[in-house]
């Protein structure tokens, strides 16, 4: 899609649309599965030690952490998320497509610091149909979490989280997810919630975000990200591949 | 000290749909409007980067700063209702054009049955079908005094539909424009039903399937089928929006002015009639008094009821006495739905909001329900949105909800899932309703709106009947694996279910029954309307901006016949 649309801006789009359309969205077809695998170093596939800062993928030069202070917090997040959406024959996995980086990022903006959620007193647990309340913004949960989950893994196998198998890993994160692990301020099972939804969000959203690196997510899934339109294809009967397109591809 | 500003002939509180109908045509029929909007000003050209699940989709960009307002939520009286402190069971709206600019598009006219809903119950099933806790009663209004308006609304808008439907009420002429393009999706679902021996249509759809200009001449471009409608503005102008009809109608006028970042915190009364708004500058935070011949609160059902219940005009609804009627017949909406699960790969993700099939046979009293614990029903429809990759990750029955299993089904399962859904009426029931919150304010330090409700047995029995057509749906369309929705339990603000939210300033015959009257003018004060979906009495099987756009143009006929005459319009 990339090569067809070319020299044609988005403006010039949206005064056209409906007669060009044809002809813009052809070379999704061939595009397909092109450039999958391209940055795909086998490295960033393990599950251990892989998520230095300078290990940072070529399309994310200027990568680094704005929320995390300690690279052994960073490192347990890093792990954490790994085995919630692991690498595997389909692709890569939350650190390969720059999870960690991308929860960094959310956890010291808005999301947070929960500004567009009504954080006034007084706090109250209630019931689980009435959602969170939480004094404790997200940012603060993430640490407490991340630190409950290092003190799990001492206390249950006398050794750091990112040193442990991956199956005793998996036994911390679903003792978190069944609400197993005292916390302080709110519960571990929604504390695991966020984290699973936290890393969905890293893995599908648009990369401008910093993850979803080289859209090898939506390559995955078959996503065909920010395409302008499906006017021409929206009755066909097969399956259509697309090269995916990102909002930082546009022309404006 | 607030500042006291011109009077104006007519003040809408929240620009959206209604509060752009309202200015529309009065400002057409030269009186002097003035729309107060909290949120901010925007339009097509804000949309261009709008395909961005994560920004819009996942993070309501377009939507309500619950950190200035939300309200709060108990299932019952006993609960300490809390804050609901982050977004989810509904969306609202907030900015120019409301939850009208990411809504799906979906058009409908509620049923003639709808309208007349207690007469026609008792006719053909006694009294005593529902128990007396279900407060039932009619609209006040029937299907066909509102058609003109369903008409005047649809063309506005430029609804892309068919009259093939043989339950809905008589149209007075056809669709403006044709129906969407029906896709293999679709036609799955098309098949299915016929095989079953219903009958099947194009969904109606505010995503024009075609360029449009309408009688106001505002000009709606063709749909895309880009799959990002929900929670999303459109880039092309292509979904019908306030913002791209019914605003610039009453702009183009130049009796027609919005004030942005202007937050109402009080409707000021004196007597039998009010005299204008209070609000508050969100950017200075001044305080402002904007007199008006007429008010006309246009906000969403929350805080229409709210504003009345803080300028204290009309009486609050009492569970224990059943006296008062502000805040009474909170309704909601009830889900029941089957998904698929199929072998072959679809294009799952392009689509479009409104883009669907559906049928009506277990809608309104089009069947039988003698031998059914439970009146009315649901609209089933099979929709093609375009499915995103944040929120879409189905996953077959058993299936972990994170690691190397999770990952696989919920990728292999994207492109291969269909969800049959229907939207199933809600009927008012005496334990159902809003009031204010004695704890918890806003950021103006007016009380937050308390919502109590939960869902009834009549809605659990009508969810369980209905899912089970769902699931015999999605197995006639060849799903391999067909799951019906979980059953319904209590009410939860939680997950996303749907923002059809209605009830609280109901409309009707009475002062006793009522908060206003028919034409939505209030028992109270002659020269102030509430206007909105607040004014069901209960709630149908159907998405209700198409209802409310009749009910909201039929209101401005009466609030420019009450400017000529005054006094009752009924």
């Amino acid at each position: 899609m990339s090569n067809d649309k070319k020299g044609l801006s988005r403006r010039d789009f949206l005064k056209t649309t409906g007669i060009a359309t044809g002809a813009l969205v052809g070379g999704g077809l061939i595009g397909g599965l092109v450039g999958y695998n391209v940055n795909k170093e086998g490295q960033v596939a393990g599950t251990k030690g892989t998520t230095g800062v300078n290990e940072q993928h070529e399309a994310a030069i200027n990568r680094g952490l704005m929320f995390f202070q300690k690279m052994e917090d960073f490192n347990v997040l890093s792990q954490a998320v790994e085995r919630i959406f692991p690498e595997d024959d389909l692709g890569p996995g939350a650190i390969g497509l720059g999870v960690p980086f991308f929860i960094d990022n959310q956890l010291a903006g808005n999301y947070g610091s929960n500004v567009k959620e009504y954080m006034h007193g007084p706090f109250f647990a209630g019931e689980s149909t009435q959602g969170y309340q939480s004094r404790l913004t997200r940012a603060e949960m993430f640490m407490q979490g991340i630190h409950k989950m290092n003190e799990e893994a001492q206390r249950r196998f006398d050794k750091n989280f990112v040193d442990l198998e991956g199956a005793q890993m998996d036994e911390i994160l679903t003792a978190f997810q069944k609400n197993e692990v005292e916390m302080k301020g709110a519960s571990s099972e929604f504390f695991f919630k966020l984290l699973r939804q936290a890393t969905l969000e890293g893995a599908y959203a648009d990369p401008i975000y910093n993850g979803n690196i080289n859209m090898d997510a939506w390559r995955m899934k078959e996503f065909p990200g920010n395409q302008m339109t499906y006017l021409a294809h929206i009755e066909k009967e097969e399956f259509m591949k697309y090269d995916p397109v990102s909002l930082s591809n546009m022309e404006h | 000290m607030a500042t006291t500003l011109d009077k104006v002939d007519v003040v809408t509180v929240g620009v959206g749909w209604m509060g752009g109908i309202i200015g529309a045509e009065c400002a057409k029929a030269g009186m002097k409007v003035l729309g107060l909007e909290r949120g901010k000003e925007r339009g097509t050209a804000d949309y261009l980067m709008i395909h961005d699940e994560f920004r819009y989709g996942i993070r309501y960009d377009l939507m309500q700063d619950l950190s200035k307002e939300t309200i709060t939520f108990r299932n019952d009286r006993k609960m300490r209702a809390l804050p609901m402190r982050q977004m989810g069971s509904f969306l609202l709206g907030e900015g120019l054009g409301g939850a009208g600019t990411h809504w799906n598009g979906h058009n409908w006219r509620f049923l003639p049955y709808d309208f007349e809903i207690k007469t026609m119950t008792d006719q053909k099933y006694g009294k005593d079908k529902l128990s007396s806790d279900y407060l039932l009663q009619d609209w006040g209004v029937t299907y066909d005094e509102l058609e003109p308006y369903f008409d005047k609304f649809e063309k506005t808008a430029g609804i892309s539909g068919e009259d093939t439907n043989p339950f809905w009420g008589k149209r007075s002429s056809d669709f403006p424009t044709p129906p969407m393009k029906k896709t293999p999706i679709l036609k799955k679902f098309e098949t299915a039903t016929s095989n079953l021996g219903y009958s099947p249509f194009m969904l109606p759809s505010a995503n024009l399937s075609e360029a449009y200009t309408n009688p106001d001449g505002e000009s709606i471009a063709p749909c895309q089928y880009c799959g990002f409608c929900d929670r999303f503005g459109c880039e092309y102008g292509a979904k019908t929006s306030p913002e791209i009809t019914v605003i610039p109608t009453a702009r183009k006028t130049g009796n027609y002015d919005v004030r942005f970042h202007a937050n109402v915190v009080e409707v000021l009364k004196k007597g039998d009639k009010v005299t204008g708004v209070k609000y508050i500058d969100t950017q200075t935070g001044e305080e402002f008094i904007q007199p008006a011949e007429v008010v006309v609160l246009t906000s969403y059902v929350m805080n229409n009821a709210k504003l009345l219940m803080v300028s204290g005009i009309g009486k609050v609804y009492d569970p224990d006495t059943g006296k008062g009627t502000l805040g009474k017949n909170y309704c909601y909406q009830i889900l029941p739905g089957a998904t698929g699960f199929f072998e072959e790969k679809m294009n799952t993700f392009m689509g479009a909001g409104a883009l669907g099939m559906t049928i009506d046979d277990f809608n309104g009293d089009n069947f039988d329900h003698s031998d059914l614990d439970f009146i009315h029903g649901a609209s089933l429809s099979l929709t093609q949105p375009g499915v995103r990759p944040i929120a879409f990750n189905p996953l077959p029955p058993d299936t972990p909800a994170w690691g190397p299993e999770f990952k696989k089904a919920s990728i292999y399962n994207f492109t291969r899932t269909l969800s049959v859904s229907g939207q199933g009426a809600s009927m008012p029931h005496k334990e159902n309703f809003l009031s204010l919150d004695p704890v918890y304010k806003d950021a103006y330090g007016v009380p937050l709106l308390r919502l109590t409700y939960n869902f009834t047995e009549q809605d659990r029995n009508l969810h369980k009947y209905l899912t089970e057509k769902c699931v015999e749906i999605i197995q006639e369309m060849g799903a391999k694996t067909a799951v019906p929705g979980n059953p319904l339990t209590n009410y939860d603000i939680v997950p996303y279910q749907t923002t059809h939210n209605t009830g609280g300033t109901i409309m009707g015959t009475s002062p006793d029954n009522s908060v206003v009257n028919t034409q939505l003018q209030h028992w109270d004060a002659e020269n102030l309307f509430v206007i909105g979906a607040g004014n069901f009495t209960h709630n149908g099987g159907y998405n209700p901006t198409g209802t409310i756009g009749a009910l909201a143009y039929r209101a401005s006929e009466g609030i420019l016949k009450y400017s000529k005459n005054g006094g009752s319009l009924v």
